[in-house]
């Protein structure tokens, strides 16, 4: 019984894991490339997770819910970039921190005006509604796509970047983008580029977490809070620490809140523990995120990247 | 170019709008009550609150360079360093003054010395990930109210002092914030400030003229926590109130909107982007709801806008912007 829970958990994590790796993908990228820091990039998952939803509602198709997220967010992530970006990219973090902090307030009240305050149900895909005997134990079929659909999207990046002509650009331009654009490619042409990749990731993200978490204005915030953790843990700029971090994140995340109340109960009385244990779990991933900081200033994986700024 | 003046000049734009803002904020509680209308009272204060705060955090951001995203923490600290000796009875002011220091104190060396390793954007996050152990410790803590926080039945007791009455919340609250400006503002001035001035244009330079910055930066960062604690019991006294939320990354989020809107790095910008930042919320549910009744609830649409353009146009902020 308890290995069973323990695996589910740990399927469970993994899934946490390869959404955080969607979102942490794009932001680290972003960060490396032009040293910008996105905090809006949390809003982009919410707008995924809209657009997913008023889609498949709309179609009644899941497939169409995807496209609608991975290109609405893709293409908000395009004009953020072109219309009101640009300009920060020159000016230090304090000012992008600042200026995306504005944005997350309006994205949150926008999507409220259009959608509501309360959340958007969204249905789990027909397909995928079943749950699936592993092992001895019955898991969510729809879960374990996202786990595979995850590790898809992470083994096509890894190809896009390592393999392609594009992916060398972005390769290079996170080593040195000035030296990339000296070399006469269109850098500016770049940067969109990543950032569209990045936001369309982002609603990936949001449209394949919209029927097991709840769509709703805000939805965004934890998640990039945990997005920021992963980028951290795992050395700014490095996809591949990404990926790692984000495994490592979600899966402790996740095991923490399993069962960190029913470890506190041995220590602590019932009702204490049933309290404390949640939150005590929530800090986890933190102190996890501290003690990496403190040791490795860099990250798990630091990327090369040359403009340290 | 001098950036702050190191005696005061009477005539200059700055100090005139700074004396001016001042006397206003000394009148305010007398032109409230000839309004009749006690509400601004405890509107000021709040002002007065969140200013202290963002003195607070300027001191490190705007003199040392070190971009906070997790001072709302200390702000959190402070306010249930009276909540919770005051569900217990103890409603000294003196001592959860004391308490609410001491805690800080140790809490910040630490945070400060783990988090100081570390320099510009990972800063920023280590910041805000302990304050986010800070606002979990907070929901996780079931005996005082866990995520609902925690009612405080009497405000402090500040010796003669009764922080009952509103008024005089309000004036202790505007003293506190002269006495914090002062102190800032002699710091600044000070061998010490220099030192952590110059950490901030070139850290590099300052520890090869032979100053150890870590620990200057470290002070820095204790001194400006505890500045934070101190709005913190301020604020759980306004508002008889302290909850985990106190201690959201929002929060902090709203302190650095507020130092950079005053104008980093002048001593008394954040007391002019604290005013500009509330009244600006206080008036916008208004305005819109002048203009279109139905979304009146929407008034962040509008301000996540204005923070989004400061951000983009305004490069010293609105007080930086005049003469000093």
């Amino acid at each position: 019984m308890t290995a069973q829970l323990a695996l589910s958990q740990l399927l469970n994590g993994l899934q946490l894991g390869v959404l955080l790796f969607l979102l942490a993908a794009g932001l680290t990228l972003v960060f490396g490339i032009m040293s910008f820091v996105n905090l809006a990039h949390g809003s982009l998952y919410m707008l995924g997770a809209y657009f997913g939803a008023a889609a498949f509602a709309k179609t009644d198709s899941f497939v169409v819910g995807l496209v609608a997220a991975v290109i609405g967010a893709g293409l908000v992530g395009l004009l953020l970039d072109r219309f009101a970006l640009t300009k920060l990219y020159e000016r230090d973090h304090l000012d992008q921190v600042l200026a995306t902090f504005g944005l997350i307030l309006f994205f949150n009240e926008l999507i409220r005006i259009i959608w509501g305050p309360s959340s958007v149900f969204m249905q789990v895909p027909a397909a995928l509604s079943e749950t699936i005997e592993i092992g001895g134990f019955s898991y969510p079929s729809y879960r374990l796509a996202i786990i595979g659909a995850g590790i898809a999207v992470a083994l096509g990046l890894y190809l896009l970047i390592q393999k392609t002509r594009v992916g060398m650009l972005i390769r290079a331009g996170a080593t040195n983008a000035n030296m990339v654009a000296a070399l006469g490619v269109n850098i500016k042409w770049l940067n969109t580029l990543v950032f569209a990749l990045g936001a369309a990731l982002a609603g990936l993200a949001g449209v394949m977490a919209g029927p097991i978490v709840s769509v709703q204005p805000g939805m965004g915030e934890p998640v990039l809070i945990l997005t920021l953790v992963v980028i951290i843990i795992g050395g700014l700029g490095s996809i591949r620490g990404a990926f790692f971090a984000a495994l490592i994140v979600g899966v402790v995340d996740t095991l923490g809140r399993a069962f960190m109340p029913t470890i506190m109960r041995t220590l602590l009385e019932r009702s204490t523990a049933d309290a404390a244990g949640p939150a005590l779990a929530s800090m986890l991933i933190y102190l996890f995120m501290a003690v990496v900081l403190a040791v490795k200033p860099q990250g798990l994986f630091p990327a090369n990247v040359g403009a340290t700024r | 170019m001098k950036l702050w003046p190191t005696t005061v000049h009477w005539g200059a734009p700055r100090t005139l709008v700074a004396v001016v803002i001042l006397l206003l904020l000394a009148m305010l509680p007398m032109i409230a009550h000839a309004l009749d209308s006690d509400y601004y009272v405890s509107f000021g204060t709040r002002v007065l609150i969140y200013a202290l705060a963002a003195i607070g955090l300027n001191f490190i951001l705007g003199f040392g360079g070190m971009v906070s995203l997790g001072h709302a923490m200390y702000v959190l600290l402070g306010a249930y360093a009276v909540a919770i000796p005051a569900s217990h009875g103890l409603t000294s002011g003196w001592l959860q003054l004391l308490i609410a220091v001491s805690t800080t104190v140790a809490l910040s060396a630490a945070v400060g010395a783990v988090a100081l390793r570390t320099s510009g954007i990972a800063f920023i996050m280590i910041t805000l990930a302990f304050a986010q152990m800070m606002f979990f410790g907070a929901v996780s803590l079931k005996d005082y109210g866990g995520d609902d926080g925690l009612t405080v039945n009497a405000r402090s007791l500040l010796g003669a002092l009764d922080l009952s009455n509103n008024t005089t919340l309000y004036y202790v609250s505007l003293v506190t914030v002269l006495v914090a400006l002062y102190l800032s503002w002699r710091a600044v001035l000070s061998p010490f400030g220099l030192v952590l001035r110059s950490t901030k244009s070139n850290p590099r330079r300052a520890t090869a003229l032979g100053h150890p910055i870590f620990r200057y930066q470290l002070t820095a960062y204790v001194a400006s926590a505890v500045i934070c604690a101190v709005a913190g019991v301020l604020l759980a006294n306004l508002t008889k109130f302290a909850s985990p939320s106190y201690g959201a990354w929002t929060l902090s989020g709203e302190l650095i909107v507020i130092v950079i809107l005053g104008g980093l790095g002048t001593i008394f910008g954040p007391v002019v982007g604290a005013i500009i930042l509330l009244v600006l919320e206080e008036a916008l549910p208004m305005l819109i709801e002048a203009v279109l009744p139905d979304y009146k609830t929407n008034w962040m649409l509008l301000l996540g806008l204005f923070i989004f353009i400061i951000a983009l146009v305004l490069k010293r902020g609105v007080f930086g912007s005049l003469k000093p």
